[in-house]
């Protein structure tokens, strides 16, 4: 992206998020009996005392994973709207690892991840592979195999590896040596964050620095191009699609190795849908994902704030979610002031300069 | 407002959102009854001028004034209610529909509720008649010919009240033939007082037929003469701003042995109809074989095959006698063949990525460009760098988006990404389809000085005088098979060319297995 774009979309994205906030605090104003209270819980909430950084932290964690898989697949001119599922059976995946073999403190971590990655990639692959041999709309495919991993996940949890002694749908404890250590008392932040920021360097390196990202990025930008080029565009989807549910496969286990040491989710987590929220913030750029990821995170632990110390609920932040991608993805959005700016620049340089 | 004008275009500016300034406060005017050309280098802006008049843009800048008082056109609906008709470079026709169909499309006649065919083809047929534009009112539009739906577009403007009729290169897609007929029909238009903008390349064919010339250049209005005071080397001069060598300078072709040969090669469609036909060539090293044709006869299928982007249903292909028929584009270019596509921008580029990274889209895998794991920036950039300089590619930098560049600079990256990669056989499609002046002459250079080093060159266009000017041999391309085949490409008119591209003449087996040999 040459300077002046960049400048642009960060601008558009301030103005785009500053507008929702906003409009925010009107719908606090009108439904709220103290809508200062409530307002300045959301805003400053996250940061007042230690443990509430640390929670933004944790929130943070899963994000960056599953905004870093959206990012890959959009990169490849793929959806991924499986991220969820790919999540969840990465989660189930690694608890079975953890639960399996019994090993070495650090070696241990290392297996359970590599576990919620292979998890993860299965089935991710999976879209990937039915779309590169016969067509099918991976759209379709990768949003109908949540509901599928998501069963099959919960079966496995539930008739192989629950806790009966436990009051609820869970599994056994994790043995010690599994778990992402947390390093910052009293906080859980844990070990997933170094993990995460390996997974943006990767993905940055990945995406940019290799000739893989390199066919991958091509055929998400013109990919009769890349066939014409001789790009193998069938192994460009596939394998966009396999490292996409790797990468969210390890938001799973950062939950489950480094908060919960057990397997304890009955429903999906909806970090999956988060993703696609981050990528488009993100403008599909891992660098931008951790940026994106904290304040997706912080303003979801404001709001949770908010609905704790005030009257007003945590659902608010759907309606700022909402207008920031609305506003974001709407091209035309402060277009003009963006057309004035390359005309000023145009008729200083002249024809094509 | 001088005597006389029926249009008159002032101060138009017209920047696109990528930056690219297409005309920087051009004034154009036309007079009442007057054929006038407009022409240009591609990328000097006169199909956005033209596309401001008719409403399809909406200029920064500038003042349209149309018989005498000002408008404002926001859309094609308004210019054609002013009296403004378009003739677009496509054809904007429903093939389905008949002929009829397509001209009162939205003007029917009625009768009662229902669409009146009865008066509709009446009225199509006195239309006709009267201004000399033959069609078959009944005929659907994809069974006739490219100059019959010309002819139509023609018509439809016209039944709508089109006093300007804008032709946007309406030469470029016919045969000399039908040119002729074109040029006959718009003399008539003339003499029953429609004014006409001629947009062309064809300087020879603005000799022939415009009043006036109005040339552009780099987004600026230069100069408007009287056609019958300057020369095709003036007008020439005037838009390209030097002096331009429109022959190609070509030394004599020293055959080699055979890099490509294509033996009865067919493809049909899902239904059955042959796309091609049993088509049978070869091309040796150090030889330009030419492939001349109305375009739809088989040409871009065959490229597509001989490329990997499509599967042949019969019939084999070799390349240096290895058997290759059907495999993947990647392998091929592995063998040694490079492609100038057709359409650049579906298939030569991609966009938003940097020139740098278009020019590599075919070797980023080669051990000079990539290590191991890691891609050899360094490498990549020095490479890029000298292409871009060799290849005369005007731009602020490597990194540059190829969206930034004009037509003619987009062009020269493809070529020049497709020269570079040591091919032993060069498939150019169209290469200088839609690029300014001096880009061709650039283009058509390096083709000849590449093919006299030893490559094989298969150069298929749509402009005759392209293809013959730079053949050493020649085929036809007609209904998905080859009807002609001449060995010197010095020896044929283009007259004669024309008859075997209309299908109006084939040659006997006989004579055609020498050519192809």
């Amino acid at each position: 992206m040459i300077r002046r774009d960049l400048v642009f979309e960060i601008g558009r994205t301030l103005i785009a998020i500053a507008l929702a906030l906003l409009l925010g605090f009107v719908i606090v104003l009108l439904v709220s009996e103290e809508p200062f209270n409530a307002f300045i819980n959301f805003v400053a909430g996250p940061l007042t005392t230690t443990r509430r950084i640390g929670n933004w932290i944790e929130a943070t964690i899963p994000l960056i994973f599953t905004g870093l898989a959206v990012c890959i697949a959009f990169q490849a001119g793929q959806f991924n709207i499986g991220a969820e599922g790919q999540l969840f059976f990465g989660a189930v995946t690694a608890t079975i690892v953890a639960l399996t073999f019994q090993l070495p403190m650090y070696l241990h971590v290392l297996v359970a991840l590599l576990g919620a990655m292979v998890g993860g990639a299965i089935a991710g692959a999976i879209p990937g592979i039915m779309k590169a041999r016969w067509g099918a709309n991976e759209l379709v495919s990768s949003l109908m195999l949540n509901y599928v991993f998501y069963r099959l996940g919960l079966y496995l949890i539930n008739y192989h590896y629950r806790d009966s002694s436990a009051g609820a749908m869970v599994s056994y404890r994790l043995p010690e040596t599994s778990w992402l250590q947390q390093f910052w008392p009293p906080t859980r932040v844990h070990w997933g964050l170094w993990v995460a920021l390996a997974a943006i360097l990767f993905s940055y390196l990945f995406l940019y620095r290799t000739r893989w990202g390199y066919a991958l990025r091509m055929t998400g930008l013109n990919k009769d191009f890349a066939a014409y080029a001789g790009i193998s565009v069938s192994a460009v989807i596939i394998y966009s699609q396999v490292i996409s549910g790797a990468i969210a496969g390890l938001a799973g286990a950062a939950d489950v190795l480094g908060l919960y040491r057990r397997f304890q989710w009955q429903q999906l987590p909806g970090y999956g849908f988060d993703g696609i929220i981050i990528a488009i913030l993100a403008r599909n750029h891992p660098l931008g994902v951790p940026i994106a990821a904290l304040f997706l995170a912080y303003v979801r632990s404001g709001a949770s704030i908010m609905s704790r110390m005030s009257d007003v609920s945590a659902e608010m932040v759907a309606i700022i979610q909402g207008i920031m991608i609305l506003l974001v993805t709407a091209q035309a959005f402060l277009a003009k002031w963006r057309h004035r700016s390359v005309v000023r620049e145009a008729k200083k340089h002249g024809l094509n300069a | 407002m001088s005597m006389g004008s029926l249009l008159e275009m002032k101060g138009i500016t017209k920047v696109y959102p990528n930056g690219v300034l297409a005309n920087d406060g051009v004034d154009f005017s036309v007079r009442k009854g007057e054929i006038h050309a407009l022409v240009g280098e591609n990328g000097a802006g006169k199909t956005t001028l033209m596309r401001v008049l008719f409403g399809l843009e909406t200029p920064d800048e500038g003042e349209i004034y149309y018989k005498g008082s000002q408008l404002q056109i926001s859309s094609p609906l308004q210019a054609i209610r002013s009296g403004i008709g378009m003739v677009h470079q496509h054809f904007m026709l429903a093939p389905s529909l008949t002929v009829t169909e397509n001209i009162v499309l939205g003007v029917e006649p009625r009768k009662g509720l229902r669409f009146d065919w009865d008066q509709a083809v009446s009225k199509v047929k006195e239309l006709a008649e009267r201004y000399n534009l033959h069609v078959d009112p009944r005929a659907q539009i994809r069974d006739i010919p490219i100059g019959m739906r010309q002819k139509v577009e023609i018509l439809k403007a016209l039944l709508r009240g089109a006093e300007l009729l804008v032709l946007d290169e309406p030469t470029a897609v016919l045969t000399p033939q039908e040119t002729e007929e074109l040029f006959a029909s718009l003399m008539e238009l003339k003499k029953q007082g429609h004014t006409m903008v001629f947009i062309s390349h064809k300087l020879g064919e603005v000799k022939q037929i415009t009043d006036r010339i109005s040339v552009m250049r780099g987004g600026r209005m230069v100069g408007v003469r009287n056609t019958a005071e300057v020369s095709e080397a003036d007008i020439s001069r005037l838009m390209v701003g030097r002096d331009v060598l429109l022959r190609v300078n070509k030394p004599p072709a020293k055959p080699g042995k055979k890099v490509l040969e294509v033996e009865s090669l067919s493809l049909f469609t899902p239904e059955g109809k042959a796309l091609l036909d049993g088509v049978s060539f070869s091309v040796r090293e150090g030889e330009i074989l030419g492939i001349a044709g109305v375009e739809g006869n088989g040409q871009s299928e065959l490229v597509e095959i001989l490329t990997g982007l499509r599967q042949a249903h019969g019939g084999s292909l070799r390349i240096e006698g290895q058997l290759c028929t059907n495999a993947a584009p990647g392998q091929l270019r592995r063998l040694g063949v490079s492609h100038i596509p057709e359409d650049r921008m579906l298939h030569g580029v991609a966009v938003d990525a940097a020139i740098q990274e278009n020019l590599m889209a075919d070797r980023i895998s080669k051990p000079d460009y990539s290590g191991k794991v890691f891609l050899r920036t360094k490498d990549i950039e020095s490479t890029a760098k000298s292409l871009v300089q060799e290849f005369n590619i005007v731009a602020r930098s490597p990194r540059t988006p190829v969206k930034m560049l004009s037509g003619g600079n987009i062009q020269k990256v493809v070529v020049a990404r497709e020269f570079s990669s040591n091919p032993k056989l060069v498939i150019a499609n169209q290469p200088t389809r839609g690029v300014d002046v001096g880009a061709i002459e650039f283009i058509h250079r390096k083709l000849v000085e590449i093919c006299r080093s030893g490559v094989a060159v298969l150069l298929i266009s749509a402009d005759l005088n392209e293809v013959m000017s730079l053949s050493d041999r020649l085929l036809v391309f007609y209904g998905g098979r080859v009807v002609a085949g001449f060995s010197n490409a010095d020896a044929v008119s283009e007259e004669e060319l024309g008859l075997y591209m209309l299908g109006i003449k084939a040659q006997e087996s006989a004579q055609l297995k020498e050519a192809l040999a």
